[in-house]
């Protein structure tokens, strides 16, 4: 896949312990300044891949940090997740996430209080 | 040596009046001097090396008077002192360019903060001290006494009576420290009434403490500083507001706070009627504020939370509005606001439990700076409001909550019971553009070291700070007892800024059973649930329908 000029690609891979199992695809956040989209597609496998298109360059750590705490809340297997974000600061990134795993099936949610 | 004249200041003004009477002839009638006089009446009365107060506030300015004093001729008038609290406009700075004034005392120059950096590091202005608005105000008092007093006021009768209009703000304190050490007042007015067949609404300043006054060709400008739009609210913020409610003014129960400007506060403002009410605080928190007039805060004070409001300055548009609501705002006989920087900066000090604000930076110690390289912006009242008032002595169940959190443990006089007051700092640990609102070294020691100053430009001292409140967390700074608690409750907050990822993870989840940190889901609070639809108001049109169409704001915001 060709990058547009000036975005920066970045590719994380998470093995997970709650299989999603399949589901239609979820959709949440707008591409607009400061913010994100993200799309969560069922992809099977033990694996949570994540693809992220950011206009934000250089911040590759705060990504696997941000990610891998979302990994520790919602240790997801056999999603595929694209996010493409225009500048969202980490706590936006979190919200977005959270709020799109709150849309798969409960399985794939864990036992919530 | 026997001293023969104790009346030397008395004098001088004799003189000084005596100057521009014959310098205007025919300009000046009673106290009112012809508008395209101006210039000659600030030559007359004008002397070398005097000390000027030209009143800069932080909304209303003496803007034409400003413009009549860089135009002077510096051959005659020269090396002034000028001491304001606020340099907003261009003018404020030419007359040091141009030599008219050489030294400079102030508290506030947010919007020429850049230039002034400029103009100091190639010596063209001295700085005595960047103060706060308190501490230039008592100054007045003491050594930094205006000689010439250049002031904006609303209207002047026949007499030289002034009204102010709503933004009062500065005014007093600087006239009466001028007119009662033999200084010079001259207030610039926007409109003129014969005392006869029109008179002034009320009386701010009599006539007694005024030696000149001029009309202005326009109104003077007033900057609407405190509108925040609605629609530009995130929800991170509302998450923060959520938090700063829940965590913060229930626990506490606090009924009497101050807020600082933008928009982590007005959307603890909007959140009041909506998320405040849905967890039965109302009448428990938030009654009494000391606060300009936010325009945020109508949906609450509609929703009858609001008890009372005083304010440092006004806001355009609210006229309407705080003249329909005179219980709530401190109005005159005439029905209009009557503010008071001076006032409501001690009220904020002294009366207040709870200050909460933002800032640009956060040290390690919890200390928190707004300076920015390049940049001398002063404090404004942020300090006073963001410290605890050491000679406060009456209790409040708020002040007293955190003064026992503060003191448990301690003996002698650290450990000695009195009250604390709350200070908020609340930040997103990444502001835009991904700037990270914790660091390990502030900027503002660099910029001290750039300027040359005393001390690095703190707004709040670490030691001052009780909460901070990021997305991800309060710290309550209350309750750590060694500078290696505090340091990792404040990284237990940074969330991904290289301060936070520096997080001993264990020590964190340690204070975080000890509820010196609480995240959101230890307060009962669901990110999800933190969405736009709280917000009591998400528009400036959702504003002025709250307000009943009293609100009225100034044309930029109107955007519908």
């Amino acid at each position: 896949m060709t990058i547009p000029a000036g975005l920066e690609a970045l590719d994380f891979s998470f093995t997970g312990t709650r299989p999603a199992g399949a589901f239609a695809p979820v959709l949440v956040g707008v591409v607009g300044s400061g913010n994100l989209e993200v799309l969560l597609e069922a992809a099977g496998g033990d694996v949570c891949t994540v693809r992220i298109e950011t206009s934000a360059r250089g911040f590759g750590p705060i990504w696997e940090a941000v990610l891998g705490d979302f990994h520790d809340r919602h240790p997801l297997a056999g999603v595929r997740i694209a996010i493409n974000d225009m500048g969202a600061t980490p706590a936006v990134v979190s919200l977005r996430l959270d709020q799109a795993v709150a849309e798969l099936p409960a399985a794939a949610q864990g036992a919530r209080p | 040596m026997e001293r023969t004249n104790w009346n030397t200041k008395a004098d001088n003004r004799a003189a000084r009046l005596a100057r521009a009477a014959g310098a205007l002839g025919t300009q000046l009638s009673g106290k009112r001097v012809a508008t395209e006089a101006i210039g000659r009446l600030l030559e007359a009365v004008l002397e070398p090396g005097d000390r000027v107060c030209l009143e800069g506030n932080n909304q209303k300015q003496a803007d034409f008077l400003a413009k009549a004093l860089v135009q002077v001729d510096p051959a005659r008038v020269h090396g002034l002192h000028m001491v304001q609290s606020v340099l907003a406009l261009p003018e404020h700075l030419d007359v040091f360019e141009n030599g008219v004034a050489a030294r400079l005392d102030f508290s506030f120059s947010g919007p020429q903060g850049a230039r002034l950096a400029k103009l100091v590091s190639a010596g063209r202005i001295e700085i005595g001290a960047i103060h706060t608005y308190l501490e230039l105000f008592a100054r007045y008092f003491v050594d930094l006494t205006p000689q010439v007093a250049l002031v904006a006021a609303h209207a002047a009768d026949a007499e030289g009576n002034l009204y102010t209009g709503p933004n009062t703000e500065d005014t007093p304190v600087i006239v009466e420290a001028t007119a009662f050490s033999g200084g010079i007042v001259i207030a610039q007015v926007n409109e003129l009434v014969d005392g006869k067949t029109t008179t002034l609404p009320r009386v701010d300043i009599p006539a007694g403490w005024v030696n000149f006054v001029v009309k202005a060709p326009r109104p003077n400008f007033i900057e609407p500083l405190f509108t925040r739009d609605p629609a530009q609210i995130s929800e991170i913020q509302v998450l923060m507001a959520m938090m700063a409610i829940k965590g913060i003014y229930a626990e506490y129960g606090v009924q009497r706070l101050n807020h600082g400007i933008g928009f982590d506060t007005a959307a603890i403002e909007l959140l009041l009627p909506t998320y405040g009410e849905s967890l039965g605080l109302k009448g428990k928190i938030g009654r009494h504020w000391a606060l300009n007039p936010h325009p945020a805060l109508i949906p609450a004070i509609e929703a009858g939370w609001v008890q009372s409001v005083h304010s440092f300055g006004s806001e355009l548009g609210m006229e309407d509005y705080i003249r329909a609501r005179s219980d709530v705002f401190f109005t005159g006989p005439d029905g209009s606001l009557r503010s008071n920087r001076a006032l409501c900066q001690a009220a904020g000090h002294y009366a207040c439990d709870l200050f909460i604000g933002s800032t640009l930076q956060i040290d390690l110690d919890g200390n928190s700076s707004t300076a920015t390289l390049g940049r001398i912006a002063g404090f404004g009242g942020a300090p006073n409001m963001g410290a605890d008032a050491r000679g406060r002595r009456h209790a409040s169940p708020a002040w007293l909550k955190a003064g026992r959190e503060a003191r448990a443990g301690r003996s002698g006089a650290a450990g000695t019971p009195r009250g604390q007051k709350l200070v908020v700092q609340m930040v997103e640990t990444f502001r835009e553009h991904m700037q990270p609102a914790f660091v390990d070294r502030l900027d503002a020691w660099t910029l001290q070291e750039q300027a040359g100053m005393d001390l690095p430009p703190i707004m709040i001292y670490g030691d001052d700070v009780t909460h901070i409140l990021t997305e991800e967390g309060i710290a309550n700074l209350l309750l750590c007892r060694t500078d290696a608690e505090r340091e990792q409750a404040i990284r237990g907050v940074a969330g991904y800024t290289a301060v936070g990822l520096a997080r001993d993870r264990r020590a964190v989840e340690n204070l975080r059973d000890r509820g010196v940190i609480r995240r959101p889901e230890d307060l009962g609070i669901d990110p999800r649930q933190a969405t736009r639809n709280l917000l009591a108001a998400r528009s400036m049109r959702d504003l002025v329908r709250a307000s009943g169409g009293l609100y009225q704001p100034p044309k930029r915001f109107r955007n519908w």
